[in-house]
């Protein structure tokens, strides 16, 4: 750590007398960003876990080889292996190390799977929904035409309440898109769909009123003065200076996509019950949490862990991104 | 002042035709069918006809001005009719529910105190407790308890109502059996023995959805603070001499609540949000209960007044927040 940052003198520490002496190599600003990103502790947590997380599920799989529907009657009801520890007569076993289910389902192997869909679903929505928000944020922004008709579109949106009629849609458009693009395709499109077009009013507003702020500036002024039309101006000028508050705002919308989805797993109206995620894990073992509390806290806590470590890694680049905060 | 209200209070016109416009198309989309639960021996004559019972045989044009008739003009005649025993609404149709073929604001009243009851108390105790831990963090800024206050919120922002539920009844209720895991809304207090049983029951719903406001409300009033506590006035209060609880409790609280105070107007309807998920985990019959099973039975009646009251409640709250706004803070002025 210290080798890199040595090299980047603080700006006030330099003399403007002294003659220029360029550094030995050019650095990239991303590496100030990065360097100002390690330094917040809570951050750098949330970014390991978040790899950790998607290795695990992403990979997983290939090491740890146990189909996740695979239905073992015998093997059923399999506490965690830490149960042995304190109850030697619990039923463990070391080729179940989270246990099994009432159907003798490998728990391990369904929350490998659940959390790739449940991953799956966040990145996907959060892309979608910042695409969306960038573009009338742009829009908005940029040509004042479309300002007020937009503006007052997004406010329309923002004043729906978003979860009745996500389960509304749930309902609505299940059985025609299964029935197009087969249950599982079908039913991934329609939450992507759901949570992205029902979640990116806030990046829409946040990007406007940046996008506003850069347009009374002067190099904005000189492009336009060397007649740049619009749709380059937007590409080259505008959209790389409101990539922070995206990039934020995109960690933000990585979270609450993940937690809707599995809200509604939880309430019953997402994947097909034989599909995992980890909120319809969580969902399927509330009945029996008396006797089995581990079945609840393990998607509970890939939830909780991954939304919570999301959370950090936005903190974190907040504070990397803002040029006022970086290199203090 | 005046003038700006009015004009947004008519400008909520429109906007809460549109919403009511969106959802009722929504619904008139779906698929589902009411009579699809009902025997397959029943002649399709005989279906037709409980189709138009239920006021389905009507087009959507006729059906959306029917469905505002009956909920701005109607139902407030009958709610006049009952708290005053005029007799305005002179047996004109309810809004009728699919499921119980009673009138939908009659189920929601009977579904709302419970709700209300649970929802509301816990936003009082998540902005009670957040008040105090943004002063205290704010003031203390990267102490301990600031650090402690951060996490906690972080928390609260990550931690979903269906896992934080779920995992304090596995604690309190399964492991300690302190509390119960149901709520019973049947359960009546009428002395301190009851009283107790009351408070013991509510207390894990409550906590569950206050965490979440609390995450919030204690961000903004730090956020709020950190931005009163370096200004000038605040160094020329103390330059007077004043004392440390006087500048801090009286100056620069009261200028910290303006943003505050829109904030937690403004999570109202969120709240209500988060209760539907709370109501499932808790077992509490309110109105977030409701509106699952209406869903699942396909009650469009029903979904699309409770949403549509959902949708109310946001305008309003939007509404009654820009407002307080100005009141608040002298410095804005919106003509």
């Amino acid at each position: 750590m210290t080798d890199i940052s040595a090299q980047v003198q603080p700006v006030d520490q330099i003399d403007p007398n002294a003659p220029f002496e360029p550094e030995e190599k050019a650095r990239n600003q991303w590496w100030d960003v990065w360097d100002q990103f390690r330094s917040h502790k809570g951050a750098m947590a949330g970014l390991i876990f978040l790899i950790f997380i998607t290795v695990f599920c992403a990979f997983g799989p290939l090491v740890w080889d146990v189909d996740p529907g695979k239905l073992d009657i015998r093997n059923k009801d399999v506490r965690p292996i830490y149960v042995a520890i304190w109850d030697g007569d619990a039923k463990t076993s070391w080729a179940r190390p989270m246990g099994t289910d009432h159907l003798g389902r490998d728990i391990m192997a369904n929350i490998m799977q659940g959390g790739r869909i449940s991953l799956a679903v966040g990145w996907t929505a959060m892309i979608l929904a910042i695409l969306i928000g960038t573009f009338v944020g742009v829009l908005s922004g940029y040509f004042k035409r479309l300002d007020w008709g937009l503006m007052r579109f997004t406010d329309l949106v923002l004043s729906l309440p978003i979860l009745p009629l996500l389960l509304v849609m749930m309902l609505l458009f299940r059985d025609p898109l299964r029935a197009a693009f087969g249950p599982e395709t079908g039913i991934f499109i329609l939450i992507v769909t759901g949570i992205g077009i029902t979640s990116w009013m806030q990046t829409a507003r946040i990007v406007r009123g940046d996008v506003m702020a850069l347009k009374e500036r002067e190099f904005v002024l000189a492009a336009r003065s060397i007649g740049t039309p619009p749709r380059r101006m937007i590409t080259r000028h505008i959209l790389p200076n409101v990539l922070s508050p995206i990039m934020v705002s995109a960690t933000l919308g990585l979270a609450t996509a993940i937690i809707t989805e599995s809200a509604l797993s939880f309430l019953g109206l997402g994947f097909p019950s034989d599909f995992p995620t980890w909120g319809k894990i969580l969902f399927d073992s509330v009945d029996r949490m008396t006797a089995f509390p581990e079945r609840v806290l393990w998607p509970g806590l890939a939830i909780s862990l991954t939304v919570l470590a999301v959370n950090y890694i936005g903190d974190g680049l907040r504070d990397a991104l803002d040029p006022r905060i970086r290199g203090l | 002042m005046l003038n700006y209200t009015i004009r947004r209070l008519v400008l909520s016109i429109p906007t809460l035709l549109f919403i009511a416009f969106v959802i009722f198309m929504l619904l008139e989309l779906a698929p589902g069918d009411p009579m699809a639960s009902m025997p397959l021996t029943i002649p399709p004559e005989v279906r037709e006809q409980m189709r138009e019972a239920l006021g389905l045989g009507e087009p959507w044009w006729v059906r959306f001005p029917l469905w505002l008739k009956q909920f701005f003009i109607v139902e407030p005649q009958y709610w006049i009719d009952g708290a005053f025993g005029t007799n305005f609404a002179d047996g004109a149709q309810r809004i009728i529910s699919f499921q119980s073929r009673s009138p939908v604001f009659d189920t929601i009243a009977e579904r709302m105190p419970q709700t209300l009851w649970v929802v509301g108390m816990s936003y009082v105790v998540g902005v009670a407790i957040a008040l105090p831990i943004g002063i205290i963090s704010a003031y203390k800024q990267y102490s301990v308890f600031d650090q402690a206050g951060t996490f906690i919120s972080m928390i609260g922002f990550s931690v979903p109502p269906f896992f934080s539920g779920v995992l304090v009844i596995v604690i309190f209720s399964v492991q300690l059996g302190w509390l119960p895991s149901i709520y019973d809304t049947t359960h009546e207090v009428v002395d301190w023995q009851t009283f107790k049983f009351q408070l013991q029951q509510m207390i894990m719903p409550v906590m569950v959805l206050a965490l979440q406001t609390t995450a919030q409300v204690s961000r903004y009033m730090r956020a709020s603070m950190l931005d009163n506590l370096g200004q000038d006035y605040v160094r020329t209060a103390r330059a007077k001499g004043m004392s440390e609880s006087v500048v801090v409790m009286r100056h620069v609280l009261r200028n910290s609540m303006i943003p505050v105070v829109t904030v937690i107007a403004l999570g109202i309807p969120s709240i209500f949000g988060g209760a539907i998920i709370t109501e499932q985990v808790f077992k509490v019959n309110g109105l977030g209960q409701l509106l699952i099973i209406a869903l699942q039975g396909s009650d469009i009646p029903m979904v699309m007044t409770i949403t549509f009251l959902l949708a109310v409640l946001i305008v309003m709250m939007n509404l009654i927040a820009d407002i307080l706004y100005g009141v608040l803070d002298p410095r804005i002025r919106y003509d």
